[in-house]
């Protein structure tokens, strides 16, 4: 049987929003115990790291560009490059290893 | 009435936001096009892969989702798999909730919680103080349209953009990750080695077998309870610390 394409999207929809809703709406007052407060607290910064590495190398049309990537995206944001400067520094930075690596190798 | 409220704070926050959500939304239009011609291949029209897009803001959510809708999976299926593929913004969605003021007006909670995305998360966490909605809303205005129209013309242009420009995109949201998690690192130790254990543990993840085939998504769930569980036994932490570090 054919399924709606417009009834996945809204499951899709419906489950996304609930999951972000619920936790947002229902706790409301501060947590007191300490090692849900702590955990909480780490939660941010291991997902993001976690998300960085590997996945920056594999993102890039060669794995060197990647690397070089995360080095200057270190670098910058170590020394206090905003959101947008470490962004853009990172994308010209594989923009330019790419490219060459294209006419040098 | 406090200054914190004031409709000149709010707006300042607000156009912070937009500005911060533009690197986002770059990164956010690269991997939304990729994201595109998936949907396009299991039969997504434009407009339906911009309101996929639109409604659900989750690139590892919406990868499974155009696949199971491919594979003509069932209703269930599609629940399922939504849950677990984004399982970790309940994660997040806590922790944004302990950011916010207790005497935050209630219809923010339910508007702002719509776009938690990693990003947005991201930037939203790492403001000093109380998590500002107008913040989280300006940031939402740029990066969520781009992710949306890029998925759009994905859908509609598969290959326009040359490699070399979407290759150059696509580490605009890791660079942006990084702005959020190093400055902290540079001032907290344990943060620091939190970084180093993360990316040492998820580069050993993404190789060994079995472990790797398991869907990025929940990987990276797995291994943020596994790493910030341990942190939270190891290093907890007093109260005036997170005063200090929330300024």
């Amino acid at each position: 049987m054919d399924k709606n394409i417009y009834i996945y999207i809204l499951i899709m929809g419906a489950v996304s929003y609930l999951i972000r809703a619920i936790p947002m709406t229902l706790l409301r007052k501060p947590i007191k115990n300490r090692f849900v407060k702590s955990f909480l607290y780490y939660v941010p910064y291991v997902t993001l790291a976690v998300m960085t590495f590997p996945a920056i190398i594999n993102a890039t049309g060669t794995p060197i560009s990647g690397i070089l990537a995360l080095i200057v995206g270190i670098v910058t944001a170590a020394i206090g490059f905003n959101l947008i400067k470490v962004a853009v520094s990172c994308c010209v930075t594989v923009f330019i290893a790419e490219l060459i690596i294209t006419y040098l190798i | 009435m406090n200054a914190k409220y004031s409709f000149k704070e709010n707006k300042k926050a607000f156009l912070a936001g937009l500005k911060d959500g533009f690197p986002i939304g770059l990164g956010y239009f690269a991997v939304a096009f990729s994201l595109g011609v998936l949907a396009k291949e299991a039969g997504l029209s434009a407009f339906q892969g911009f309101l996929a897009s639109a409604l659900c803001a989750a690139s590892a959510g919406e990868y499974v989702a155009f696949t199971l809708i491919a594979a003509n999976a069932s209703y269930l299926e599609m629940a399922i798999a939504t849950f677990v593929a984004n399982a970790r913004y309940l994660l997040m969605s806590c922790a944004l909730s302990q950011k916010a003021d207790p005497k935050m007006p209630f219809i923010h909670r339910p508007l702002s919680a719509m776009y938690v995305t990693d990003e947005l998360f991201g930037i939203s966490i790492a403001r000093e103080g109380f998590f500002n909605p107008w913040y989280h809303y300006g940031g939402s205005l740029t990066a969520v349209p781009l992710w949306a129209i890029g998925t759009a013309a994905g859908v509609i242009a598969g290959n326009i953009l040359p490699v070399s420009v979407v290759s150059a995109l696509s580490v605009a949201l890791y660079g942006m990750f990084m702005a959020v998690f190093i400055p902290p690192a540079k001032k907290d130790k344990v943060i620091a080695g939190l970084v180093v254990v993360s990316f040492l543990l998820s580069y050993i993840a993404s190789i060994l077998p079995v472990i790797s085939n398991i869907a990025e998504g929940t990987r990276t769930i797995i291994l943020t309870v596994i790493i910030a569980g341990a942190a939270a036994i190891l290093f907890p932490r007093k109260d005036e610390e997170e005063v200090n570090a929330n300024g």
